[in-house]
Order: structure tokens, then sequence, then C-alpha cells
């Protein structure tokens, strides 16, 4: 056959066969992968103005503990999430304020300040940060995260701006 | 090169072997009717490849199988497109297996030395209507709710062990989360797994035997 446009009729089907198989396959499978990796490509970002307390009753000098719950609805449910944290008043000076995410930066579990020590230990493998958040030992790989918007607002209530990756 | 690891895979597995036997077998003369086992076959395995899909976000559970669903046609991409296909090909599939069994039937392919392979193939044909009944309930709506309470009510008609026989469907007296349960585990893992195997011995024996001739009129 070589030389002309004839093709088999067993070629034909084949091909025929192999083309439909090939857009059938393809409109089934390319949504299908949309359907499977949809999660990853839904963006959660959502930011807000959390309260944590009036600044008056946070001592000077000493971290003093804070938390809070975001809801978030993942697929058909609603997830309560606990955030925990410390703001240390440096100064009277509103603006010299630390205030520093409790997750700890090796596998977020929550850290707790020991006052003896002048610490953050981690309670899961036994990290030390000290009070501006630097590690002193074990291994997390950077300091503490901090929250570094935050204001103070008319009522003397200190707000930190919290965005969900 | 590619001709080499062919050869080699070839000695191995008997790939031309294979190809021949299941694609390049000699036929009678056929028709489109003949085309019907064929296109059972597809639809199972369309439809267990979008069932497989489903499970990722369906769950199980009177609490949330609506939920889930809800959210699979809304949120997820391309959602409504998997969810379409599952729900017209188990429609289709029904229908289709159905005419392949008429088109047996009428063609008297059923007979020697075909008589097991109609014999399974009567229990493909239960197992696909056995698919679309517990699949039915899964979304766990007022009228999946209402014909499986229909359904099983039916079951418990048969005389002496209509009540053992409606207790063992539902899991209880009631319709509840273990009937829900129960029926998607048949679903998902008794039926199909019972289906594969069938289709197996099935399409083993058409192989073995080939298509039936048409009857002619002197038959």
């Amino acid at each position: 056959m070589t030389g002309s446009h004839h093709i088999s009729r067993r070629d034909f089907v084949k091909l025929t066969t192999a083309a439909l198989g090939t857009i059938m396959g393809a409109a089934v499978g390319l949504p299908a992968i949309g359907f499977l990796i949809d999660p990853a490509l839904k963006s959660g970002g959502k930011d807000a103005w959390i309260s944590i307390g009036k600044l008056e009753d946070m001592p000077l000098g000493a971290p003093h503990p804070f938390s809070f719950t975001r809801t978030r609805v993942n697929g058909w449910e609603r997830t309560a999430t606990n955030y925990g944290g410390f703001v240390l008043r440096r100064s009277e000076n509103p603006q010299d304020i630390l205030i520093l995410s409790g997750r700890c930066t090796h596998l977020a579990c929550q850290v707790n300040w020991r006052e003896d020590a002048q610490v953050y230990i981690c309670p899961c493998h036994d990290a030390k940060f000290n009070l501006e958040g630097e590690v002193l030992d074990g291994p997390p790989p950077r300091p503490l995260d901090r929250f570094e918007e935050f204001q103070t607002d008319e009522e003397g209530i200190l707000l930190i701006h919290v965005k969900e990756g | 090169m590619w001709k080499k690891v062919f050869q080699w895979l070839d000695e191995r597995l008997g790939l031309n072997d294979l190809y021949k036997a299941v694609l390049d077998r000699p036929e009678p003369k056929g028709n489109w009717w003949n085309t019907l086992g064929s296109a059972s076959l597809f639809l199972f395995l369309l439809q267990g490849a979008t069932g497989i899909f489903l499970s990722v976000y369906y769950t199980p559970s009177p609490d949330h199988a609506y939920d889930s669903i809800t959210y699979i046609m809304n949120e997820v991409t391309f959602g409504w497109l998997i969810r379409g296909i599952h729900h017209w090909g188990a429609t289709l599939m029904v229908l289709i297996v159905f005419i392949h069994m008429l088109r047996v039937f009428v063609t008297a392919s059923y007979k020697y030395p075909r008589e097991m392979t109609w014999l399974i193939g009567i229990g493909l044909l239960l197992a696909t209507l056995g698919m679309g009944f517990t699949g039915y309930l899964l979304p766990w709506n007022q009228k999946a709710f209402w014909a499986t309470t229909v359904g099983t009510q039916l079951a418990g008609t048969v005389p002496f062990i209509g009540e053992f026989i409606l207790k063992a469907l539902r899991g209880g007296v009631d319709l509840s989360a273990l009937t829900l349960q129960r029926f998607f585990a048949a679903h998902i893992w008794v039926l199909p797994a019972a289906l594969a195997g069938l289709i197996g011995v099935h399409l083993f024996l058409i192989i073995k035997h080939g298509e039936s001739e048409f009857p002619t009129k002197e038959d």
C-alpha cells in the first residue's frame, strides 16, 4: 500500500478506535485530575483583626499568654482551630510590643513559658526559646513566628492581624 | 530499542498471543447487537473509575452523606461531571446489560457449549441490579430513603424468612445508619468484587468458545 492514499479497513478501525479512545479518555481523565487535586487549588486566605485583650491588663517585661479560636469550613464540616501566643510588653510604649506565636517552629506543638528558667519550652522535643523567641536549644529550624501587624484601638484593646494560609 | 524491549516482555508475558486471543480472534459475520457485551464491560470500568473518584469525597454516614454529595456537586472541580457520569452510567449499564441478555436469548447463543456463559451472565445481571439498588440509597435524600424503605419492605414479604431477610438487609428493624453503611460496603466492595470475578470467567469463556453464529433459516 506504500505510496497510495488507501488504508486497509483493519488499520482504519485501529486508528479510529485509538483516536476515539484517546478523546474519551481525556474527556473523563482530565476532569478527574482536577477533581482529585481540587482541595489543593482552593484559596483559603481569609484574614482578620483579632482582639487579644486590654493592653493595660498585660504586665510589663513578662510574657502574657493569649489564645483565640478560628473556625473554618472544610468540605462539609466546620473545623475550629485554637491558636495561642504570648504578648511581651517591653515598655509603656504601645508600639514596643513583641507578639509571638506559641506554635513551635519544629513540629507545631504549643510551647509554654517557664518563669523559673525564663525560657519557652516545647513539650514535644524539649526545644527551648528565649524571651525574644530565638532558639536556644533543640531541633527548631527558626525562631518562633511573630505577629508583626498589631494595633491598639481607642478603648485600649490590642488587636493582631491574622492571615489564614 | 523498543522492539527489543517489547520482544523481551513478549517472551515472558505472551503479549502477542494475548492480543490475538482477546482482540484479534476470528468473529462470525456480526452486527452491532454483538457489541453490547463490550459496551457493558466498558460501562463497568467507567463506573469503577468514577466510583473510586467519588469515594474520595463521599462519606457514608447519615450525618454527612447528603452534605458530602452537595459538596461534590457544588464545590469540587468537575464534581458534577464525575457524579453525573456515575449516575447516568448506572442507568445505562442496567439498560445495556438487559438488552445484551435479550440479544443472547433471541439469537439462541445460550445453547451448547455456552450454557455456563449464560448462567454466569445471569449472575452478572443480578449483581448489576444489586449495584443499582445499593447505590440508590447512598445520596441519603428523600427519594433514596423511601425507595430503600419500599425495596427492603418488599423483600420482607417473603413467606417465613421475610423478617430475617428484612433485618439482614437493613441491619436491624429500621432503616438506619447501619443500613447506609452495609449498602455502602455492598456497593463498593462486595458487589464489585463479585462482578469483577464473574466478568473474568465470562470473558474467558467467550474467548474459549468464540462468539456464536446467528442462526440461519435452516436452524
